[in-house]
C-alpha cells in the first residue's frame, strides 16, 4: 500500500479549497453590498495561492500533498497537486480573475447602497464554483471527486438562469437533468469499484486494479456519466442553450472551465485507475465520438444566426479534440502516457481552449452590450465601436482554428504529429477538417464585424478596463503558442510517483 | 438465492426503471422522480457492498454507509434545486410541470 505524507507547503492546498468558501460565507455574513469587494479580495488571495502551489511543485520537483487530519488513505482523504493539477489551478485562477474584472461592469451593486439580488447571487456562485473546481483538480479519491462534481453542478446550474427568463430556466433545468444523470452513473460506478476493491483511493486502486468485466463495467458507467457532463456528442444537447443563455461572464466560466472538470476526471480514470493497457476499442470509441463532436458541432456552429449560440457549439467541437487523446497516447512508443506527444497536446488544447473561449464569450458579451443584440449578420460597425474587443475575438479565433502563432496551433500540431506517429490517419483528417470549419465560422463573424456600419448607429459605451480584461485572456491564449513543441517536464511532475 | 443477490437484483431493477423514466418521460417532474429512483438503486448497491465487505466481528463495513449518507444528502439537494427551477418555470408562465407530452414545455431532446 502506498504511503502518503504531508509535504512542505501542503497547507496551501487547503487554502486553495477554503479561501473561496470563506469569501462566500463573508458575503453572506457582511451583507450583500460588499459582495464584489469581498470577491475581489478573495480572487487576489486565491491567485496568489495557486501561483504559490505551482512554484512549490516546480521547486521540489514532486507532488505537493496534504493529508486531512493526518489520516492515511484509504481511510483518510488526501489532497495532492502534481504538475497537471498545478497548471490547472493557475489556469482557473487567472481566468476567474479576468472574468471578475469583466463582471464588475455587469454585476456591481448600485452606488446608492441599495441591496440587489443579482450581484449577490452571482458572486457567491462564482466563488463556490472556484472551490469546486480546485477540489476536482486536487482530490485523490473517487468519492471526494463525486462530491466535487456535484458542488460544481450546483454552482453552475443557477448561473445559467440568472436572467430568470423562461428560456434560461428551461436551459438550466435541462442542464441539471443531464448533469444529474451523469453523476448518478458515476456514483453507480464508484459503488461497483468499492464492492470489488474495498477502496476509493486512486493511488491504491492503481496498484490492485484487475482487468475483469466488473471493473470494465464500473469504469464504463463512470466514463459515460462524465461524458454527459463534458457534453461529448451525442450527449451535448444541453450545452448550447445553457451556455448561450447565461450572462456573458457566466458563459465564459462555464465553457472555459466547468466542462473541463469531467474531462480531467476521465483522463485520470483512464490512465491512473484502469488496468494498463486499456482496451484499444474503447479508446477508439471515445475518439470516434470526439471526432463526431468536432465535425457535427462545427457545422452546427456555422449554421447559427446568434453569436453566443455559435460560440457554444464551438465549445462542444473543441472539447471533442480532447477525446482524441486516448488512442494517440495508447499507440505511442513513450514509456509513460504523460511522456507522449499526444498527452501533452491534449493538455495544451485544454488550457489554450480555456483562455481562448473565455475571451470569446466575454468579447461576445461586450459586443451584445454595445450593440444591443448579437445577430451575426447585423454586426456591421462593431469593429469601429469596439476595436479592442473585436481584435481580442479574432486573436482567440486564431487559437480555435489552430493557426500559428496561437496556443491552439501548437496543441493541434502536437495532436496531428501524434496521430501520424501512431498511424491514426482518420484522426489526422478530422483535426485538419475541424480547423478549416473553425476558420470558416470565426471569419464569418470577424468579416461581419468589419463591415460598414449602418447609417445611424446607436451603441452603448463600454469601459476600457472590461475590454482590456478580454484582450488579456486572448493574448495569453496566443502566448501559449510560444511554448516548445515537446512533452513538458513540468506536466510530468508527481505523475511518476504514480506507481 | 442469498440476500445479497436478492438486493442486487432489486437495485438493478430500480436503476432500470429509473433509466427508462429518465429517457422516455418527456415531462420534467417525472424525470426528477426517475433520477431519484436510479439514486435509490445506487444507494442499495452501496448497502450490499457494505454487507459483503464486512470484516470479522462487524455486521457491515461503515465506509459505504457513510458514503450513502453523503450521497442521499447530495441527491436531496439536487432534487430541491430541480423542483425550485420547476416552480420558477411555472411562475414564468410554463403551462404545467407535469402536463401531457404535447405541451410545448417538454424537455425531451
Amino acid at each position: 500500500m502506498m504511503q502518503h505524507a504531508t509535504t512542505p507547503g501542503g497547507w496551501l492546498l487547503v487554502l486553495a479549497l477554503m479561501l473561496p468558501v470563506v469569501g462566500m460565507l463573508a458575503i453572506f455574513a457582511l451583507g450583500q453590498r460588499r459582495a464584489e469587494r469581498i470577491a475581489f479580495a478573495t480572487l487576489a488571495a486565491g491567485l496568489a495561492t495557486a501561483l504559490a502551489v505551482a512554484v512549490a511543485v516546480g521547486r521540489s520537483g514532486r507532488a505537493v500533498t496534504y493529508l486531512i487530519g493526518g489520516w492515511q488513505p484509504p481511510l483518510g482523504i488526501a489532497l495532492q497537486a502534481d504538475g497537471l493539477s498545478a497548471v490547472l489551478m493557475v489556469m482557473t485562477a487567472v481566468i476567474l480573475c479576468a472574468v471578475g474584472v469583466f463582471a464588475r461592469g455587469s454585476f456591481s451593486s448600485p452606488p446608492d447602497g441599495a441591496e440587489t439580488r443579482r450581484p449577490f447571487v452571482f458572486w457567491t456562485l462564482f466563488l463556490g464554483l472556484w472551490s469546486a473546481l480546485n477540489t476536482v483538480w486536487l482530490a485523490q479519491d473517487l468519492f471526494s471527486l463525486f462530491v466535487a462534481l456535484e458542488l460544481l453542478t450546483f454552482s453552475a446550474v443557477p448561473l445559467v438562469s440568472l436572467d430568470g427568463s423562461r428560456e434560461t430556466l428551461r436551459a438550466a433545468l435541462r442542464y441539471l437533468l443531464f448533469a444529474l444523470a451523469g453523476s448518478v452513473f458515476y456514483l453507480l460506478g464508484t459503488g461497483l469499484i468499492y464492492g470489488a476493491y474495498g477502496t476509493m483511493d486512486i493511488a491504491t486502486l492503481h496498484q490492485v486494479v484487475r482487468a475483469d468485466w466488473a471493473t470494465s463495467l464500473a469504469l464504463g458507467l463512470m466514463i459515460v456519466g462524465l461524458m454527459a457532463k463534458a457534453a461529448l456528442f451525442p450527449l451535448h444537447l444541453w450545452l448550447p442553450p445553457a451556455h448561450a443563455g447565461a450572462p456573458a461572464a457566466a458563459s465564459a466560466v462555464l465553457s472555459a472551465l466547468v466542462v473541463k472538470a469531467p474531462f480531467v476526471l476521465i483522463l485520470r480514470l483512464w490512465f491512473d485507475v484502469a488496468a494498463q493497457p486499456a482496451p484499444a476499442l474503447a479508446g477508439a470509441m471515445l475518439a470516434g465520438l470526439g471526432a463526431a463532436s468536432i465535425l457535427f458541432c462545427s457545422i452546427m456552429a456555422l449554421r447559427q444566426a446568434r453569436l453566443k449560440l455559435m460560440i457554444a457549439y464551438s465549445t462542444v467541437a473543441q472539447v471533442g479534440y480532447l477525446f482524441l487523446v486516448f488512442p494517440l497516447v495508447m499507440g505511442s512508443a513513450a514509456l509513460d502516457p504523460w511522456a507522449s506527444v499526444g498527452w501533452t497536446g491534449g493538455v495544451l488544447q485544454l488550457v489554450s481552449h480555456a483562455f481562448a473561449k473565455a475571451a470569446m464569450f466575454l468579447a461576445a458579451g461586450l459586443i451584445a452590450e454595445a450593440l444591443g443584440h448579437d445577430r451575426i449578420a447585423d454586426l456591421g460597425g462593431a469593429a469601429k465601436v469596439l476595436p479592442v474587443t473585436v481584435a481580442a475575438f479574432a486573436l482567440a479565433g486564431l487559437s480555435l482554428m489552430g493557426l500559428p502563432p496561437a496556443g491552439g496551433f501548437i496543441a493541434k500540431l502536437m495532436l496531428l504529429t501524434a496521430s501520424v506517429e501512431t498511424a491514426n490517419w482518420w484522426i489526422a483528417a478530422t483535426i485538419l477538417a475541424g480547423g478549416i470549419l473553425a476558420a470558416t465560422y470565426v471569419f464569418r463573424v470577424v468579416g461581419s464585424a468589419l463591415a460598414e456600419p449602418p447609417e445611424r448607429m446607436v451603441f452603448a459605451a463600454i469601459p476600457r478596463s472590461r475590454e482590456l480584461a478580454v484582450l488579456a485572456l486572448a493574448l495569453i491564449a496566443l502566448a501559449l503558442g510560444f511554448l516548445p513543441l515537446q512533452p513538458f517536464d513540468y506536466l510530468a511532475i508527481g505523475r511518476g510517483g504514480m506507481p | 438465492m442469498t440476500p445479497a443477490t436478492l438486493y442486487g437484483i432489486c437495485a438493478a431493477a430500480l436503476v432500470a426503471i429509473g433509466l427508462f423514466g429518465l429517457i422516455l418521460h418527456p415531462t420534467p417532474l417525472r424525470k426528477v422522480i426517475s433520477f431519484n429512483l436510479i439514486g435509490s438503486g445506487t444507494f442499495l448497491l452501496f448497502g450490499i457492498a457494505a454487507r459483503r465487505g464486512a470484516a470479522a466481528g462487524f455486521l457491515g463495513d461503515p465506509i459505504p454507509q457513510a458514503m450513502v449518507i453523503t450521497g442521499i444528502v447530495v441527491a436531496f439537494a439536487a432534487t430541491a434545486l430541480a423542483v425550485a427551477l420547476l416552480l420558477r418555470m411555472l411562475e414564468a408562465g410554463a403551462p404545467t410541470v407535469d402536463g401531457s407530452p404535447d405541451t410545448p414545455d417538454d424537455l425531451s431532446p
